[in-house]
């Protein structure tokens, strides 16, 4: 059993200007880990990319809530993303690199694809209708540990 | 966004100075767009030395801006790209077709 060092939850409106600062949250989160700057980089991108999927494809009409969990472990972050929104119908196709169904807002189709070779794992739940969850863990200090060989 | 016309290279330098994600994305896009609908510039290049963070909004952001530069027969760079941004550019392959210039300076004369 892995031990949870710290925990955090926090919870926003679906709207753009909140994707700074969830992820800006969440790396001031994680730096209690004392990550590397890469490893900040990569967890905010993800944070960010996870946090927009969200609001634009779970709530594409409405706004709704985005919620944000982070569980700190001795030496890895877990980062939580879901939504009540809308729901992925088919989660194999959303993860396909360049796949997107909002080309007419110039959405890479990246999101997904980042996540995975960002983050060290990443798992996608949904049900069409009740919402979507992104979980997605990293370890940190992989530089530290290096240096006390 | 700073913009910088050299009006005798038909050049267009877009100096983004702020984060680049979906929420910003737009406002540039907006106003990248109406800069080079306008100016018909030979070449695009957007300056990435005072941007701190990029997600795959940058991606979106970069390959409109070339399809719509391209459109006309211009060219589109990127120049200044951290290793932080070009992980980002890599992941998508867009760096196979728009190339980019390190240790850029714009303090061009004229």
């Amino acid at each position: 059993m892995k031990n949870i060092k710290n925990e955090m939850k926090m919870e926003f409106a679906s709207k753009s200007a909140n994707e700074a600062f969830a992820r800006v949250s969440v790396a001031a989160f994680v730096s209690q880990l004392d990550p590397t700057i890469e490893e900040i980089a990569d967890i905010k991108t993800s944070v960010s990319e996870a946090v927009t999927n969200a609001i634009i494809h779970a709530y594409p009409n409405k706004d709704g809530v985005v919620k944000v969990r982070a569980l700190l472990y001795e030496d890895e972050i877990e980062v939580e993303v879901s939504d009540t929104g809308e729901g992925i119908e088919n989660i194999e196709e959303a993860r396909e690199p360049l796949y997107t169904t909002k080309g007419n807002l110039e959405r890479s189709g990246m999101g997904f694809t980042i996540m995975e070779n960002f983050m060290d794992e990443l798992k996608v739940e949904s049900i069409v209708g009740l919402g979507t969850k992104v979980t997605m863990s990293k370890k940190i200090n992989k530089a530290l540990q290096k240096n006390t060989y | 966004m700073n913009v910088k016309h050299f009006i005798e290279d038909k050049l267009l330098i877009f100096e983004v100075n702020e984060e680049i994600d979906h929420h910003t994305s737009e406002r540039i896009r907006k106003r990248a767009d109406y800069e080079i609908e306008r100016f018909m510039p030979k070449k695009v290049i957007f300056d990435f030395k005072k941007v701190n963070f990029m997600d795959s909004a940058g991606i979106g952001l970069i390959i409109g801006r070339y399809k719509l530069t391209n459109s006309f027969g211009g060219e589109l760079e990127l120049v200044n790209v951290s290793n932080k941004l070009r992980r980002v550019f890599e992941m998508s392959g867009i760096l196979k077709i728009i190339p980019i210039t390190q240790n850029f300076s714009n303090e061009k004369t004229g």
